[in-house]
């Protein structure tokens, strides 16, 4: 049984995508498992930089600091609700791949990304419009990198479904029995919601 | 698939006697294995424990004389800045993900990690790290802030370095993440089937303990670093003071990590002796619930006592009395652990060899640690010797007489299931001598010193401690000359030492159950486990009960029965027996 040649197929790395492959396709849920540990590690970066921020509010005499011009509500509003209702929609492109409906899941998937897009262009001018920048004070220091922080996230997901959509066009990866790759881009979406829905309330309202 | 396939899909040779040797290539390969992963991480972190050996050896040349004779102050600072970030970042904490990495699946009788590319993924964002924060020091731009990096000192000092510091630890962070996520969903999901969580080897149990601090305090870290790298790089103001930020925000930041941390750098080495102890005492452990859930306890409490670290910070005096007693309170389970280590010991019939030698050398340095650390809970205390050597030598009890010598245990007990070779006991036990004297001429004046009121992390210091500090120099280049033989001994011993066979110290938990080392995926069948780990001679009724595993030709893949199966299932007696038990 020596095999002498090194043939580049049959390498370590192709050994676990037959093998290991073929485990995770038994068992899905250790995938999901995996992810929501992942995410109760993302939320901790953001408990941190929001304990920061609160910790910063209360140090500080006045919050915001003098001079801070007041923030715009009706953008960053209109922004949170098309986040929120996206949660919705993807919720329906999860439900219609456990239908075997391959072309719904597709249209939930495209609308769901076009919202998180329209939130990405809508915070993007919302930077190009606000009259402080970067480093103004501590306010807008914590604004800009709280948002941002979060922004990368939307634009994470947003990768995340484009690949799922790309994935289903392309190799025709997805079906009642097997979509992970749906849950999951599902799972980080609701993530990034509820992480906006603290955000919102801790840099608009509070 | 059959073991061939296996090992030619692995691009091995199927060698039919050694199922599981590797070629040395594949430890220089993406591979997915998790043996072949954790002996990387042993190994890439044992090269860097030289590297920070050096350093602190360097260190410690400097303070043999009151003087600045050595090196400049500010490369001083670099020293001991690296020498601690490599130390914690580069060896203890990986070093303990190496052996989950290799040992949980075998104890689990599960085939791999549940993620096995993301598991080589981890492990591959170290070696990088490393490089980048050591090539620093080529570039002439180290970072000299301390391991703890407090601004505004960090954002005032080198720039590049700082920014090489800030991105080598969030690359460190994120391994760690990654590989916790997977020992906990290899633990939760992956056991044989029949392993309830309360016949796991406590081993596991210190994982999940574990991989749930680093879980949930190593992003606050990395949040810290992020807002701290915005300050550095992008003029923000968040913790300097010049522009209205905070520097005890960051403070309160990073010990909610880095508290955590001790306990991400000593659990797994408790859960290692926990396993060492009673094979070695041929003993039952004591209490095997109570040092489970002890390890749950002390991760839970670990989590709210950061703000010890900040007594003289300015911190209110009722928040400092709320963490003096939770700290105090971190003592109840980590007793309980050492009088069930003890009691584990007592009576039993011991062998010295080179593995027990070093845990019962842990269970007494790291007491003497712990107990220093009590003293430190107590405010006033700490006030008197905050930012003294009497901390430095606090810490290197439990970091070094604690972890290391955890490690080392760890090495000893399982280089046979590794290598599938003895290590040669004669320079073992020398091993352990010199690293036993060493450590404690080391770090035992430094207690002393810090009562004395000597300053940690300053290059010159008053001259009335010139004794003691060059007794700690000296003891120091002892515990650098006590690693050679070690490292002789593994590199020989793993080369030409003599054939181990299955089970050479008659464990009963399930990774001696296969070959040494294993083969590919571990076991050929699901093992089946009879009884709980570690029961040493305890009578568990009628043995006909139990269902027996039929054995293969080429190995045994389960634990078939209760007390003593392992001997019976060996099928070389000569080669099962322990060395010392063959005379």
């Amino acid at each position: 049984m020596q095999s002498q040649t090194i043939d580049p197929a049959k390498t370590a790395l192709n050994y676990h995508h037959t093998e290991a492959a073929a485990h995770h396709e038994e068992h899905p849920d250790h995938r999901i498992t995996g992810l929501i540990l992942f995410l109760v590690a993302e939320g901790m970066i953001f408990f941190g930089m929001f304990s920061a921020y609160l910790a910063f509010r209360s140090v500080l005499p006045s919050w915001p600091p003098e001079g801070t011009p007041e923030l715009e509500l009706l953008l960053p509003g209109v922004n949170t609700i098309i986040l929120i209702s996206s949660s919705f929609v993807i919720h329906n492109a999860d439900t219609a791949i456990k239908k075997n409906d391959v072309s719904g899941m597709r249209t939930w998937l495209a609308i769901t990304a076009a919202m998180g897009a329209i939130f990405l262009a809508g915070q993007l001018y919302e930077y190009s419009n606000l009259e402080f920048g970067l480093t103004t004070n501590l306010f807008a220091s914590a604004f800009y990198v709280l948002t941002g922080f979060h922004g990368l996230h939307v634009f994470i997901g947003l990768v995340a479904i484009l690949a799922v959509l790309w994935r289903s066009r392309v190799t025709g990866h997805y079906s009642s029995e097997k979509h992970f790759g749906v849950e999951a881009a599902e799972i980080y979406w609701h993530f990034v919601d509820v992480v906006w829905i603290v955000l919102f309330g801790l840099l608009y309202i509070l | 698939m059959t073991q061939a396939q296996l090992q030619e899909g692995a691009n091995l040779p199927a060698l039919s006697e050694e199922p599981g040797v590797r070629k040395w290539r594949d430890y220089f390969s993406f591979n997915t294995d998790h043996k072949v992963i954790g002996i990387q991480y042993l190994v890439t972190t044992f090269i860097f424990y030289c590297i920070g050996g050096v350093l602190a050896d360097l260190v410690r040349t400097e303070l043999k004389t009151p003087e600045t004779d050595f090196v400049s102050p500010e490369v001083y600072n670099s020293l001991f800045t690296l020498h601690a970030t490599i130390m914690i970042f580069l060896w203890i904490v990986p070093a303990g993900a190496g052996f989950a990495n290799y040992l949980i699946p075998l104890m689990i009788g599960a085939k791999d990690m549940a993620f096995p590319r993301l598991n080589a993924v981890a492990f591959w964002m170290i070696p990088p790290a490393g490089l980048l924060l050591i090539s620093s020091l080529l570039i002439g731009d180290a970072p000299d802030a301390g391991w703890t990096s407090y601004p505004p000192l960090s954002l005032v000092t080198g720039q590049v370095g700082e920014a090489i510091w800030i991105m080598s630890v969030l690359l460190l962070g994120t391994s760690s993440i990654l590989g916790a996520i997977n020992f906990l969903v290899t633990i939760w999901k992956m056991r044989t089937p029949g392993m309830t969580f309360n016949q796991m080897p406590l081993f596991c149990w210190a994982m999940v303990a574990t991989s749930a601090i680093t879980l949930l305090s190593t992003p606050v870290l990395a949040g810290a670093l992020i807002l701290l790298a915005f300050d550095l790089l992008a003029g923000t103001t968040f913790f300097n003071p010049t522009g209205g930020g905070d520097p005890i925000v960051y403070q309160h930041m990073f010990w909610f990590y880095s508290h955590p941390a001790v306990y991400i750098m000593i659990l797994p080495f408790f859960g290692l002796i926990s396993e060492i102890l009673p094979v070695h005492a041929r003993k039952p452990i004591f209490g095997y619930q109570a040092i489970a859930y002890s390890s749950l306890a002390i991760s839970f409490l670990g989590l709210i006592v950061w703000a010890h670290h900040m007594f003289t910070s300015g911190v209110p005096g009722w928040l400092r009395m709320f963490f003096m007693i939770t700290t105090m309170i971190i003592a109840v389970p980590t007793g309980i652990k050492v009088f069930s280590w003890v009691a584990t010991v007592w009576g039993g019939k011991l062998r010295l060899n080179s593995a027990m030698l070093f845990a019962m050398g842990f269970v007494g340095t790291f007491v003497i640690g712990g107990i220093s650390g009590i003293m430190l809970a107590a405010v006033p205390f700490d006030i008197h010797v905050h930012d003294t050597y009497f901390v430095v030598a606090h810490l290197h009890y439990v970091l070094f007489g604690g972890s290391v010598l955890g490690i080392y245990a760890g090495f000893y007990h399982w280089f046979p299931k590794m290598t599938g070779r003895m290590l040669n006991e004669f320079w073992g036990k020398v091993h352990f001598a010199l690293t036993i004297v060493g450590l404690n001429l080391t770090f035992l004046p430094m207690h002393k010193l810090g009562m004395m009121g000597m300053n940690r992390r300053i290059a010159v210091y008053d001259p009335k401690f010139e004794t003691l500090n060059f007794i700690c120099t000296m003891g120091s280049y002892l515990l650098a000359v006590s690693t050679f033989p070690f490292i002789i001994n593994a590199i020989w011993s793993w080369m030409y030492g003599p054939k181990a066979g299955n089970n050479p110290w008659q464990a009963l938990t399930l990774e001696w159950m296969t070959t040494s080392p294993p083969a590919i995926e571990n076991f050929d069948k699901p093992p089946v486990l009879a009884t709980g780990p570690y029961d040493y001679g305890m009578s568990h009724g009628d043995d006909e009960e139990v269902e027996k595993v039929p054995l293969s030709d080429e190995r045994e893949p389960a634990l078939a029965a209760g007390p003593n199966s392992a001997l019976r299932a060996d099928p070389d007696p000569k080669v099962a027996a322990h060395p010392e038990d063959r005379k």
